[in-house]
């Protein structure tokens, strides 16, 4: 790290969340969208795997400022539409042609009647595509969560406000406290702060 | 910022008239270049804030009007359906009207959170969570006339797809059945689309709050939320992929709805056009009911800078839009039946809707229809009084934009009356020819969901968000990590004028 830091102190000052042993990383404070895209852009490129952003609302870009490839929810939605696609095409075609064919107005029963069946598998396919990309959603995010380490900060209730947060894990390889406080403070974070699980 | 494209300033383009620079600006979004903070504090406070005395007066006799509903329905149950005006050959009657009236409503809503989404239209975000909210509530409205109209409603559940004690199935080919799919699907996409939306919100409120009470309920609605990046990544594609299914979801409900009538054999009802003609006269419809709802919140609740007055400019624009398709439809229809040579058909348009007693009537030389008045109504309601939204200065009076609503409002209702009631009444025999008149629970009953819907609207002002904070935030100007750096930053809005550099956000 070198030296020509923007703070005249070298290293900057921690202030602690709580009084718990075990760490679960550091967080720093932007106070803008750019701030905090130039300062993900860094980390990512120092390396770190195990951080993320907290925004009160998407930043455009920061995917690729993190280094994040595409979301796998569209996968899952996917799965779950052709499912239902199915459901709806066997739970129609197997009554209506094979287990009990209702005749109504001398209509046929056979396979070629499929268009009347097409309304149900579009809805089907629809519900079960809602339901696989909020669910896959969910449990890609891990969520529903009852609590988090940085909760225990008080500072961060404000990211769901005005305030952008970039929080790298202890957990991260690259993690050391001092450096990783300097490099925090290098790329432009204020209030840096120690996060205890 | 010195770079900066639309820049007021009459130097940067001289060889243009400043008045009319400013008449094609876009206006911003949320006005008086507001910060996040603020609207975080405005949208929350709504929901923090001690009841306000209006709501009360509002609530009160919503939810008075809303018990008229279980009593009707009771009632009707308890006795038997002869208790509404529907008889044969009005078969159909208040109820599916009814039925089509409060689904057509909640499209408005759909239209606005998912195409207006894929087609970023950026203003949407102000009106997106109420629209949706509206969707919501109507559908509840809605779904409770079909289901009632099946008579017997301990058997309601013949509706769902198993089979019934003689092993027998539904008819997977019927439109009836397809319309259950339909409906169904499209209550529990548009519940969970809402709440989707609803879960960064809140989380703000959950971490604003002050009792331990609203923490713990708050929490646990917005499920431990904390706007982390990697969550938003995922949010942001389910929300995407949410809004592309409900887009072909929204047109297909109402396509389905227009199918229960379109595939019977009834003159008036056996057109091709209907689909796309229900869809516009539901969008239509529905954009009139959210300008209804919001145009009193934005007055009360104080939101003139975050539904501002391009946004009801915008509103109107798209009232006429689908005003004009259908009016578009309704010509057509009345063309086609002459066009066709079909004597039955010719007789619907003529002689049971069209024919007044004072200028259609004696020029086609027919006596007037039974119905007559509920079809200009739907004519003059529809039609001609949307008319007015050509003129910016009418679409910027909100006294009109309003009075306009409430005209669509009624002939929305219209519309389906006469769709369904003038077709029926008088078809092929003559033998079988009669007239519908309503009983006191159809009113009944009908007056209660109007309580209801609007007792559901009013709860949901003070429990949830009512403009989705984090959706708002992200069209701010400064939301855009590249504002005024030059490259390619989101002119959607005018430069602050107070505070022009994004860094000068920070310290509390």
């Amino acid at each position: 790290m070198s030296a020509s830091v923007l703070s005249p102190s070298a290293t900057p000052e921690l202030h602690t969340s709580r009084e718990t042993p075990r760490v679960y990383g550091i967080a720093a404070e932007f106070s803008s969208t750019a701030d905090i895209y130039h300062a993900a852009e860094q980390v990512r490129d120092a390396g770190f795997k195990r951080w993320d952003v907290h925004s009160p609302f998407p930043i455009h870009g920061m995917d690729d400022a993190m280094g994040l490839g595409r979301s796998r929810v569209s996968l899952i939605a996917l799965c779950a539409a052709l499912t239902g696609t199915t459901i709806g095409f066997v739970l129609e075609t197997y009554p209506s042609i094979i287990e009990y064919p209702l005749v109504v107005h001398g209509k046929p029963v056979n396979l070629f009647t499929i268009p009347a069946f097409f309304p149900v598998i579009f809805e089907l396919t629809i519900l079960c595509c809602a339901f696989g990309s909020v669910f896959g959603m969910l449990a890609l995010n891990r969520l529903p969560r009852w609590n988090h380490p940085l909760f225990n900060w008080d500072r961060f209730a404000r990211v769901t406000d005005d305030l952008f947060v970039l929080a790298i894990e202890a957990d991260d390889p690259k993690f050391q406290e001092t450096r990783t406080a300097e490099l925090l403070q290098k790329v432009g974070g204020k209030n840096i702060t120690l996060i205890y699980e | 910022m010195a770079e900066t494209a639309l820049s007021p300033s009459p130097a940067a383009a001289p060889q243009f008239d400043p008045a009319l620079v400013e008449q094609v600006a876009k206006k911003p979004l949320v006005l008086h270049g507001h910060d996040y903070h603020w609207i975080t504090e405005k949208i929350c406070t709504i929901v923090e804030e001690k009841t306000p005395a209006w709501w009360w007066r509002a609530f009160i006799p919503a939810a008075l009007l809303a018990i008229m509903v279980p009593i009707g329905f009771g009632y009707l149950i308890l006795t038997g359906v002869g208790v509404w005006g529907s008889n044969m050959p009005v078969a159909w009657a208040w109820d599916i009207t009814n039925f089509v009236f409060w689904i057509g409503i909640g499209h408005a809503g759909t239209l606005i959170s998912a195409i207006l989404f894929l087609t970023r239209q950026k203003w949407r975000t102000s009106i997106n969570r109420a629209s949706e909210a509206m969707t919501i509530f109507a559908v509840i409205c809605a779904g409770l006339f079909p289901a009632l109209h099946v008579g017997r409603v301990w058997m309601a559940w013949f509706l769902a797809p198993v089979p019934n004690s003689n092993a027998i199935w539904q008819n997977f080919r019927s439109p009836l059945l397809w319309d259950v799919f339909a409906v169904s699907t499209y209550f529990t996409v548009s519940l969970l689309f809402w709440y989707v939306g609803l879960i960064p919100d809140l989380a703000s409120v959950r971490d604003r709050a002050t009792t331990k009470v609203r923490r713990f309920l708050y929490g646990l609605l917005s499920l431990g939320w904390r706007g982390a990046n990697r969550h938003w990544r995922n949010y942001e594609m389910a929300y995407l992929i949410l809004a592309g299914i409900s887009t072909p979801l929204v047109l297909s409900v109402h396509t389905i709805v227009s199918f229960d009538f379109a595939t019977s054999v009834i003159p008036g009802w056996h057109t091709t056009i209907f689909p796309p003609y229900f869809v516009a006269g539901a969008i239509f419809g529905g954009f009139a009911m959210v300008l209804t709802l919001m145009l009193p919140a934005r007055y009360l609740y104080g939101l003139q800078d975050l539904i501002t007055m391009r946004h009801i400019d915008v509103m109107a624009k798209i009232i006429i839009l689908t005003g004009s398709i259908v009016g578009y439809a309704y010509i057509m229809e009345f063309f086609i039946a002459w066009y066709s040579q079909n004597p039955y058909e010719k007789w619907v348009f003529l002689r049971n809707r069209v024919a007044d007693p004072f200028i259609f009537g004696p020029l086609f030389g027919v006596p007037p229809a039974p119905y007559w008045w509920a079809y200009w109504a739907m004519m003059s309601c529809n039609v001609i009084s949307p008319q007015v939204f050509w003129s910016r200065k009418m679409r910027s009076n909100l006294w009109v934009v309003f009075t306009v609503s409430m005209f669509v409002n009624a002939g929305m209702w219209f519309e389906r009356f006469v769709i369904i009631c003038t077709s029926l009444h008088r078809d092929f025999l003559p033998g079988s020819w009669g007239m519908f008149y309503p009983s006191w629970v159809d009113i009944w009953t009908f007056a209660g969901t109007h309580g209801l819907f609007l007792a559901l609207f009013l709860l949901f002002c003070r429990v949830a968000p009512v403009i989705a904070i984090s959706e708002v935030k992200g069209v701010l100007p400064e939301a855009d990590p590249h504002y005024g750096h030059g490259d390619h930053a989101e002119h959607d809005a005018q430069p602050e004028p107070t505070n022009p550099s994004p860094t000068l956000k920070a310290a509390h």
